[in-house]
């Protein structure tokens, strides 16, 4: 075993102000390492922490412990392990998440996030590159450029990351070779070109015997540029405050009937008292009166400053607006084109409702058309219809309401957006708007003078959407005629959509797959709308199998105006019955994606009329709905 | 004379009311827990900025095992009082009268006991959405891998392989009845910055982190503060008064302190320049073995 010795700094008798006066304060520079698997990222940063004196002695004491029991460089210490944090990491001696890192020098705090080199972790590089300044990528000097490489490349590219070094690790390996090192240099730049980093600086480097990561190697006397640290130490960051004020809203702070601020962090520009400013969404303007904090006013707030303004006038602000100067907006629309990583296993559907959130806004939103997938490691487009895992596509989106935005490229923190899934609340997909649709801008709605009520009231009734969904087999289309036919009786006017008869019309281009499914819930979902619109009580019949399209249909009408009734028909129960003979055929496979047998059923989780069809006859059930019809008002008179 | 604040102790401050601010406009029912330590005392000095003019808008909250040191519990007292601000304190009553301590029942069990069940306790009971802690990734290889919003089940589990992605400040807070979201404001910060803040800010902190003659045993190589006459000494071991601090405060039995004759925050900070030990060092229940704080974090301790 290795005898090490943290290094310590020298103090005598300076005042610790003093130790902190640092001979160039230039702040935080936040970077990420990535390579391919065993490239040795771990490692490096484990050099950078070791060799900026970060470790402390009882630290090292546990390297060395475990080095012994984990480590992969036989009797020496493995700086790997520093990082490698997660039990299962240790063991498999792989990294599985993001990590995050931190040192100084004297010149600057560094942020580094370690990220998985390994393909199925892709999501976890774009999440240490969307805060990241720079990226590391490493390339193992025997392997040269690999696919991988170009992936990562491609990602930090993606995510507008300005700067890259190009650390050619284990160079030591190869004799300390110099045409080893500029045949892959080489290599990067033929390609480098469609990836736009404003800067590239390649480095010879052995991170397990730290050539040329703090100090000039011995070993490479023919490499004349920076040494890592060096370079990291000096780089110079575009600062935001030469753009326009971009000030999004994130609380409105009023604790009293006195004051009333709005509190935020200034994403891009600076602000001053007396400044006219708008609300980008509206157009309303006021001036800026006081930039409030704690520590007094201040005279400007500059960007990543977090303050709190107050205006000379009242108007309407809340929670996801965003200020701006008068004389230069962000746009404002309801249709965007952005760039998707996918980071959930479930696939994206074009035409699920997602929840979107960029700034401080959080809305509804849906993909209306995939574009295109991106060959991460050519930027190739493809075409596809849906996005899996790790997948990079280009898609349009529609949103439930306009927002304001920049494209990412001009600005990160107002074009920057994140899907959220609406039931499992998990975080399926990071996003870069490009560009805004003009589309939605231009098609203004026409306002009618015969409404909604107008047409309900001649009508006498309530207008809504009965929507039946259950398992192919249950009783849906029987159960919904019935109730039609006792309405039809009573005088009320309705009409059926039926699952089947639709699929002969309006959606014969649709087939059976998720997608496609997706699609042909939020054609019948707009065509119902459109009935409702007309005063009609309109009932839909369809399998309609997952949660996410029936909410979808549901948010399309206002409150109270959609009934989602459940028909319970347990899968065995309905197999056996099997009228059309579906599931006879599913089983032998002749049909695929069959509802329940290869394709999932997600029962409602409070649907507002659960049918039991195994308890009551279609008869009693039928009435059961007119009942709950009657009960709650919808059939006055 | 305090020095001025650095650029990147000015960032990090932004980064921390940001998610401060994050919280309280998209949960209904915040608490900061509140852990009387330096890092506490520097979230709480954020949160006083984050939401100024007003106070704020949630309460705090303190897991109280019985065994912290007196002039801890003296110094919340006196914070909360100062600043006119809400403090619940939770004590796990059921452990309490089994009369478990660290003494009897080995620092693992105790603290699963008397800090995990009793937080557990604490966030039902209050019936939080989202708690705020001050733990920093600096401090401890699992915890340089959680997420600044960490999504915790309804049981209070945390799942490391599992963690949602966290992409720029676009935090995902949405959680379905029952779960609960932890929030570390700190995340970014590391020993020196909290150190570096607290002078350039003169945030005050409990005098235990000074040095002072204190009555202390030597155990283990390390020295225990005898604080109140629950103390109980091994065979042989005498109290002897001695000239140390502490760099880290928790439970007094569990807590070492080392020797030391930094009296002033400059003192301390330029202690930080010299030390050759991690401030964990000074938790004897992260030692039980490597690997140990993931173990108690999948638990649900903070």
């Amino acid at each position: 075993m290795t005898e090490i010795v943290s290094p310590r700094p020298v103090v005598d008798g300076h005042p610790a102000s003093e130790l902190f006066a640092r001979k160039d304060d230039k702040g935080i520079l936040r970077f990420l390492t990535c390579g391919s698997v065993d490239d040795g990222k771990s490692t490096l940063i484990g050099r950078l922490l070791y060799d900026t004196k970060r470790l402390f002695d009882d630290q090292i004491a546990t390297l060395e412990k475990d080095s012994r029991k984990f480590g992969t460089v036989g009797d020496d210490i493995d700086l790997a392990l520093l990082v490698d944090g997660l039990e299962a990491e240790r063991e498999q001696g792989i990294t599985i998440d993001v990590a995050y890192r931190f040192f100084a020098t004297e010149k600057r705090k560094f942020i580094v996030a370690d990220t998985p080199g390994h393909e199925q972790y892709t999501r976890n590089m774009a999440t240490g590159a969307s805060t990241a300044d720079l990226a590391v990528l490493l390339i193992d000097a025997r392997k040269g450029i690999l696919t991988q490489t170009r992936r990562h490349a491609t990602i930090a590219s993606l995510l507008g990351i300005r700067h890259v070094v190009l650390a050619v690790n284990k160079i030591d390996l190869m004799g300390y070779d110099r045409d080893v090192f500029e045949r892959i240099v080489g290599e990067f730049d033929a390609e480098a070109e469609h990836y736009g980093f404003a800067t590239r600086v390649a480095i010879p480097l052995s991170a397990r015997f730290g050539d040329n990561v703090i100090g000039q190697s011995p070993n490479m006397t023919w490499y004349q540029g920076p040494t890592l640290i060096e370079h990291l130490e000096g780089l110079e960051l575009e600062p935001g405050v030469d753009r326009p004020l971009r000030f999004p809203v994130q609380w409105v702070n009023r604790p009293d009937l006195t004051f009333r601020g709005y509190a935020g962090t200034v994403a891009s520009g600076a602000v001053h008292p007396g400044d006219t400013v708008v609300v980008a969404r509206s157009g309303q303007p006021a001036r800026v009166e006081r930039i409030v904090t704690y520590d007094g006013d201040l005279s400007a707030a500059e960007t990543d400053d977090a303050v709190t303004l107050t205006l000379d006038r009242e108007i309407d602000i809340s929670r996801g607006d965003v200020l701006v100067p008068a004389d230069a907006r962000p746009e404002v629309s309801d249709q965007v084109a952005a760039h998707l990583i996918w980071m959930a296993e479930e696939p994206m559907l074009p035409g699920r409702p997602y929840l979107l959130k960029l700034g401080t806004r959080t809305i509804g939103a849906a993909v209306t058309e995939l574009k295109h997938l991106v060959e991460a490691d050519t930027l190739k487009p493809l075409a596809a219809k849906t996005l899996g895992l790790n997948d990079i596509g280009f898609a349009n989106l529609s949103l439930a309401e306009p927002v304001a935005f920049d494209p990412y490229d001009d600005n990160h923190a107002t074009g920057a957006f994140i899907l959220i899934d609406r039931f499992t609340n998990q975080t399926v997909a990071a996003g870069m708007v490009r560009f805004g649709l003009r589309r939605a801008t231009n098609i203004h709605r026409q306002v009618l003078d015969i409404d909604k009520a107008s047409r309900a009231g001649a009508k006498g009734q309530r207008p809504s959407i009965l929507w039946f969904t259950g398992l192919s087999g249950a009783g849906k289309s029987t159960i919904a005629n019935m109730v039609e036919k006792k309405l039809h009786l009573m005088g009320r006017h309705t009409y059926l959509l039926d699952g089947d008869n639709v699929r002969h019309g309006l959606n014969r281009d649709l087939g059976f797959t998720d997608a496609d499914r997706v699609e042909n819930i939020r054609r019948v979902a707009e065509t119902a709308k459109l009935f409702v619109d007309a005063g009609l009580i309109v009932l839909v019949s369809f399998i309609s199998p997952f949660r996410s399209e029936r909410q979808m249909a549901r948010d399309l009408v206002e409150d109270g105006e959609f009934i989602e009734i459940f028909v319970d028909t347990p899968l065995a129960v309905a197999e056996e019955r099997d009228v059309k003979g579906l599931y006879k055929k599913a089983r032998e496979g002749q049909i695929k994606n069959f509802t329940g047998i290869d394709s999932p059923y997600e029962p409602p989780m409070a649907a507002d009329i659960h049918l039991d069809t195994t308890a009551h006859d279609s008869e009693a059930l039928a009435d059961q709905i007119v009942d709950y019809l009657i009960g709650n008002g919808y059939l006055p008179g | 004379m305090a020095p001025p604040v650095q650029s990147h102790l000015r960032r990090l401050e932004a980064e921390a009311i940001f998610i401060m601010r994050e919280v309280v406009a998209n949960f209904d029912n915040p608490v900061m827990l509140y852990s009387i330590g330096k890092d506490s005392s520097v979230m709480l000095h954020l949160a006083m900025k984050a939401f100024y003019p007003a106070k704020p808008p949630f309460s705090l909250l303190h897991v109280d095992t019985t065994w912290k040191f007196r002039e801890m519990i003296a110094f919340r007292d006196e914070t909360v009082r100062r600043l006119g601000l809400d403090l619940r304190v939770h004590t796990n009553l059921e452990g309490k009268a089994a009369g478990v301590n660290p003494f009897d029942h080995g620092s693992s069990n105790y603290t699963q006991i008397m800090k995990t069940e009793a937080l557990k306790q604490a966030l039902d009971t209050g019936g939080y959405d989202a708690a705020f802690g001050g733990a920093r990734r600096d401090e401890e290889k699992s915890r340089a891998k959680e997420r600044i919003f960490s999504f915790r089940s309804a049981n209070h589990g945390w799942d490391p392989k599992n963690q949602r992605p966290e992409l720029w400040s676009l935090y995902n807070t949405r959680i379905r009845p029952g779960e609960t979201i932890r929030v570390f404001p700190l995340s970014n910060w590391t020993e020196l910055d909290i150190w570096q803040y607290i002078l350039a800010e003169q945030i005050p902190i409990v005098p235990l982190y000074f040095s002072a003659e204190r009555p202390v045993v030597e155990r283990n190589g390390q020295w225990i503060m005898a604080d109140d006459a629950r103390m109980r000494f091994l065979p042989g071991e005498v109290p002897q008064m001695r000239r140390v601090r502490f760099r880290t405060l928790g439970c007094y039995p569990l807590t070492a302190a080392v020797e030391s004759d930094a009296e002033t925050l400059d003192d301390i900070v330029r202690e930080m320049f010299l030390a050759t030990t991690s401030e964990r060092q000074g938790r004897l229940i992260d030692h039980d073995e490597s690997g140990s704080m993931e173990k108690k974090k999948r638990e649900g301790y903070f």
